[in-house]
């Protein structure tokens, strides 16, 4: 399947931030390779999306759409507030 | 009017189809009159929601094709034969109609003039949606950073916006065209997909710390974005934006 990218989480990521958040930048817990959250690979499937690293494709982030509500799993892409380097 | 980035939470609101325009075989460009819309930068999207009679609801999202500084806001849609939304755009919206709408958003693939360049934008396909935004709005400005456009398309009548963007190739700015599957015989253009020797001739090279966009179909963002870091261009000034796999 091709895999989109963080790009297309942006709405809903807005929805749960409640702020914009493509340009963030993020680590990967698994590989401890930083990336931006627009470069995460997306792929999305029914009621679940995924996101992938870039660097080791470990899940890193999951998105469940439940009853109307979409539940946000970012706990393995750690979300830094400054750019790396 | 130029708006700023998004913060805060996203709201559906309802927006009026005001024009359609035919823009290829498969593509229209769809103009909105949207109530409350705070303005954008070029190179975002909206979301669109369609719910149907069961309350079936599919959402898309689908590139800003106006630029900030234009009157209307602006969609072009391609219609993706296996799409929930496309065809329903494409086919069924008329002037007049309103359907629900969210945007601006995005924060990363977008390009504003104090961003600067030299900018060399390259688009596959659809692609070249949020890239004529970004030169529409280069084009609304002082025109001070250089523009390369590069955008690939299959054949002749697939090219969206072609009269467009070829009156705009001149001062400061290029514009180039690829066909991959068919051109016609006197094609002065570039025949074939686009690689790393023609992206090394279009664009401005790596030592001008060009800024690159690349946007289009997965395979086609992922080859272009190799090819630039195999040529030196900076990774951090490559920005990219896959559309999935190509329609039809």
């Amino acid at each position: 399947m091709d895999a989109l990218d963080g790009n297309a989480l942006a709405g809903p990521l807005a929805d749960h931030f409640g702020a914009e958040v493509t340009a963030a930048w993020g680590v990967c817990r698994f590989c401890n390779t930083p990336a931006q959250v627009a470069q995460l690979r997306v792929y999305v499937s029914g009621p679940g999306t995924i996101a992938r690293c870039p660097s080791c494709a470990s899940v890193v982030l999951a998105l469940v759409q439940t009853r109307g509500a979409v539940q946000v799993h970012h706990g393995s892409f750690a979300l830094t507030p400054d750019p790396p380097g | 009017m130029v708006g700023t980035a998004l913060s805060g939470r996203l709201t559906w609101q309802l927006a009026k189809v005001v024009d359609v325009i035919d823009e290829t075989p498969r593509c229209k460009s769809i103009a909105f009159e949207v109530p409350d819309w705070a303005g954008h930068r070029a190179g975002q999207h909206v979301d669109i929601r369609l719910t149907a009679e069961d309350g079936y609801v599919a959402q898309r999202s689908y590139s800003i094709a106006s630029a900030p500084e234009d009157d209307r806001l602006v969609l072009t849609v391609e219609r993706l034969d296996d799409g929930e939304v496309s065809p329903y755009l494409t086919e069924e919206l008329r002037e007049g109609d309103q359907i629900e709408l969210r945007g601006p958003i995005g924060g990363y693939f977008v390009w504003d003039e104090p961003l600067g360049g030299p900018l060399a934008l390259i688009a596959g396909g659809s692609g070249i949606v949020p890239l004529r935004a970004m030169v529409r709005h280069w084009a609304a400005g002082p025109r001070d950073a250089s523009v390369s456009l590069l955008y690939s398309s299959r054949s002749l009548r697939d090219v969206i916006y072609s009269d467009e963007l070829e009156q705009y190739d001149g001062d400061n700015i290029k514009v180039q065209f690829a066909l991959t599957r068919e051109w016609p015989s006197d094609w002065a253009g570039h025949r074939g997909r686009v690689d790393q020797g023609l992206l090394a001739s279009a664009i401005p090279r790596p030592s001008e710390r060009t800024l690159a966009y690349i946007c289009g179909p997965t395979a086609f963002v992922e080859a272009v974005s190799q090819a630039l870091v195999g040529i030196g261009h900076e990774p951090g000034r490559i920005k990219t934006e896959r559309f999935g796999p190509s329609g039809s």
